[in-house]
C-alpha cells in the first residue's frame, strides 16, 4: 500500500535527477572545446568499452567465473577469472573433462574471417564467443557440452545452501516432543504456510498435500537462485532460458501425469457445443495447453533477465557519462547508484514475487488438470435420484 | 537471438539438481515439516475445541447450580413464611381458646358467686328473722311480764287504734 504510493514518487525524483543531469551533461558537452572532444572520442575508441558485450557477458552463461579485468601498464588487459571444468561429449570420442583454462591463451580471443571471436584449440575443440560461449569441434562434428559452467556452479551453491538450510530446520520437526518453533524455523514456517494456505489449498483443493513438496521445492529453488543471482558477481541462473525451460517442463510433466479424465474430456470433447465450434475449441484448447509451460518459462526468464540488464545498464551509465566528461560521470555516480540501489531493492522483491508466481501458476495448472467437475457429479446424483 | 536458445548442458544439470533437491527435501524436509505442522494445527484445534466444550459445560453447570440455589432459597423463604403463618395461627387459636375458657370460668364463677350470695343472703335473712323473733319475743316477754307493761301496751295499742 505504502509502496504503491512511494513508487511513482521515487520514479519522479529519479526522473528529475536524470533530467537535470542530462541537461547539465549536454551543457558541459557544448562548452567543451573541439580538440578535447576529439581527444575523448579517440580515448574511448582505444579503451573500447563495449556496453552490449559487457552487459550480455554478465547475463549469459560462461565457462569461467569472471571477476574483474586489470589494465596493465602497457595497455594490455588481464582478465581475472576462475576457470571452470569443461565436460564435453563427442559421439565416437566419448567424454572428455578438462579445465577451461586450457583453451585460452589467458583470455585472448582472435577474430576469424567471419568476424567471430574464437579461442585457441585444445583437443580438437575451440571456443566461439559471440553473445554466448560455444564449444565447437575443429572438424565441425557435433559436440554436447555438459560443462560445469558459471550458472551450474551457482546453482550447485544454491542447492547446497537450500539443502543445508531446510534440512537443518526440518530436524527440529522430527523431535518426538513438539516444541514451539524457534529462529530460522519460524521464517521457514511462515513461507511454507503461505505456500500451503495461499497457493496450494485454493488451487488444488483437497489433494493439495500431494503437490506440496513440488510447490515448495519449486518456490525455494527459484527464490534462492534468484537471490544468489543478485549478489555482486553472481550468475544469472534463473534468467537463463534453459533453466526456466527445465522447470516448466517438469511442471508440465507433473500436470500431464496427474491429469484426470474430466480434464481430457473437456479438452478434447467439450460438451454442448456444435461440431464446427468444437473443432475450433479443441484446437484452441490444445494450443493453450502447450502455451501454459511456455508462459511459465518465458515469464521467469524475462523477468530475471530484465532485472539483471537494468541494474547493469544503470551501473554502466556511470562509465558512459564518464567517457563523455569526467565530472559528469562523477556526478552521475550518485544518481546511478541511487537508481541501482532502488532497482536492487525492487529485484529483491521480484526475486520472491517471481518464485511465488511460478509456484502459484504451477498450482493453478495442476489444479486445472486434477479438477473434478462438480456438474458431472450433480448429473450422477440426479440420475441416481431418478432410479 | 542467442539468449533464447537453451543450452543442453545447463538444462541437463538443472534437471538433475532440481530432481535431486526435490526428492531429498521431500523425504527429509517437506514431509516431516508438513506432517508436524498438520499435527500441531490439529492439536491446537483440538485443544481449543476441548477448552470450548469444557467452558460450555462449566457455564451449564454454573447456571444449573444457580438455578438450584435460587430454588433452595425460594423453598427456604417459603418454609419460613409457612412456619410464621403456622405460628401465628397457633398463637391466635390458643388466644381464642384461652379467652373463651377464661370467659367461661368467669361466667361460671359469677353464677356460683351469685348462687352463694343468694344462699348466704337467705341464710342471713333467716338468721336475722329468727334473731329478730327471739329479740322480739324476749322484749315482749320482758315488757309484758309486769301489769303496768301490759296496760301501757294496751293503751298504746288502743291509741294506735284511735289514730286509725
Amino acid at each position: 500500500m505504502g509502496f504503491k504510493r512511494l513508487f511513482p514518487l521515487l520514479l519522479l525524483v529519479f526522473g528529475l535527477f536524470a533530467f537535470n543531469f542530462s541537461t547539465f551533461a549536454q551543457e558541459g558537452e557544448n562548452h567543451e572545446n573541439a580538440p578535447a572532444e576529439e581527444h575523448e572520442a579517440a580515448h574511448e575508441e582505444k579503451k573500447g568499452i563495449n556496453i552490449t558485450e559487457l552487459v550480455f557477458g554478465h547475463v549469459s552463461d560462461s565457462h569461467e567465473w569472471h571477476l574483474f579485468s586489470l589494465h596493465g601498464e602497457g595497455g594490455e588487459e588481464k582478465e581475472i577469472a576462475m576457470p571452470l571444468p569443461v565436460i564435453v561429449y563427442r559421439p565416437g570420442m566419448g567424454l572428455s573433462v578438462f579445465s577451461y583454462s586450457r583453451f585460452h591463451d589467458a583470455g585472448h580471443f582472435h577474430k576469424d574471417e567471419a568476424g567471430n571471436k574464437i579461442s585457441g584449440e585444445y583437443d580438437g575443440l575451440y571456443v566461439e564467443k559471440n553473445m554466448k560461449e560455444k564449444i565447437k569441434a575443429v572438424d565441425g562434428s557435433p559436440v554436447y557440452d555438459f560443462s560445469i559452467t558459471k550458472n551450474v556452479l551457482s546453482m550447485l551453491v544454491g542447492v547446497v545452501l537450500l539443502l543445508w538450510l531446510v534440512t537443518s530446520a526440518a530436524k527440529k520437526y522430527k523431535q518426538s516432543t513438539p516444541t514451539a518453533p524457534r529462529g530460522f524455523q519460524n521464517a521457514l514456517e511462515v513461507v511454507i504456510l503461505f505456500i500451503r494456505d495461499e497457493v496450494a489449498r485454493p488451487n488444488l483443493g483437497s489433494k493439495y498435500l500431494k503437490f506440496m513438496p513440488l510447490l515448495l521445492t519449486v518456490f525455494f529453488f527459484i527464490w534462492i537462485n534468484n537471490l544468489l543471482g543478485l549478489l555482486p558477481g553472481g550468475a544469472n541462473f534463473t534468467g537463463n532460458i534453459a533453466v526456466t525451460a527445465c522447470l516448466a517442463l517438469i511442471v508440465f510433466i507433473v500436470m500431464m501425469v496427474n491429469s484426470n479424465k474430466y480434464f481430457w474430456g473437456h479438452l478434447l470433447n467439450p460438451p454442448n457445443v456444435p461440431f464446427l465450434v468444437k473443432c475450433l475449441l479443441v484446437l484452441i484448447e490444445v494450443m493453450s495447453l502447450c502455451i501454459k509451460p511456455v508462459a511459465l518459462m518465458i515469464r521467469l526468464f524475462a523477468n530475471m533477465l530484465a532485472g539483471h540488464i537494468v541494474i547493469l545498464s544503470v551501473i554502466c551509465l556511470i562509465f558512459i557519462f564518464a567517457l563523455m566528461n569526467k565530472y559528469v560521470g562523477g556526478g552521475f555516480v550518485v544518481v546511478s547508484l541511487a537508481f541501482s540501489i532502488f532497482m536492487f531493492m525492487l529485484e529483491l522483491l521480484v526475486a520472491a514475487i517471481q518464485a511465488f508466481i511460478f509456484a502459484n501458476l504451477t498450482a493453478v495448472f495442476i489444479g486445472q488438470a486434477i479438477e473434478e467437475h462438480a456438474h458431472e457429479d450433480h448429473e450422477h446424483e440426479a440420475a441416481a435420484a431418478h432410479h | 537471438m542467442d539468449l533464447l536458445t537453451p543450452e543442453l548442458g545447463l538444462f541437463f544439470w538443472t534437471l538433475i539438481a532440481f530432481l535431486a533437491v526435490f526428492f531429498i527435501l521431500r523425504k527429509f524436509a517437506w514431509k516431516p515439516i508438513l506432517n508436524s505442522l498438520g499435527e500441531r494445527e490439529k492439536g491446537i484445534a483440538d485443544s481449543i475445541a476441548t477448552a470450548e466444550r469444557v467452558k460450555a459445560e462449566m457455564s451449564q453447570l454454573k447456571s444449573e447450580n444457580e438455578k438450584l440455589l435460587a430454588q433452595a432459597r425460594e423453598e427456604r423463604s417459603q418454609m419460613l413464611k409457612e412456619a410464621k403463618d403456622m405460628k401465628e395461627r397457633i398463637i391466635n387459636e390458643a388466644k381464642e381458646q384461652a379467652k373463651t375458657e377464661a370467659n367461661k370460668i368467669v361466667s361460671d364463677a359469677q353464677v356460683q358467686i351469685q348462687q352463694q350470695k343468694m344462699a348466704a343472703l337467705t341464710e342471713v335473712k333467716n338468721e336475722i328473722g329468727s334473731l329478730a323473733l327471739n329479740v322480739a319475743e324476749k322484749i315482749l316477754r320482758k315488757q309484758l311480764a309486769g301489769a303496768d307493761g301490759q296496760e301501757n301496751y294496751m293503751k298504746m295499742l288502743a291509741e294506735d287504734i284511735k289514730l286509725n
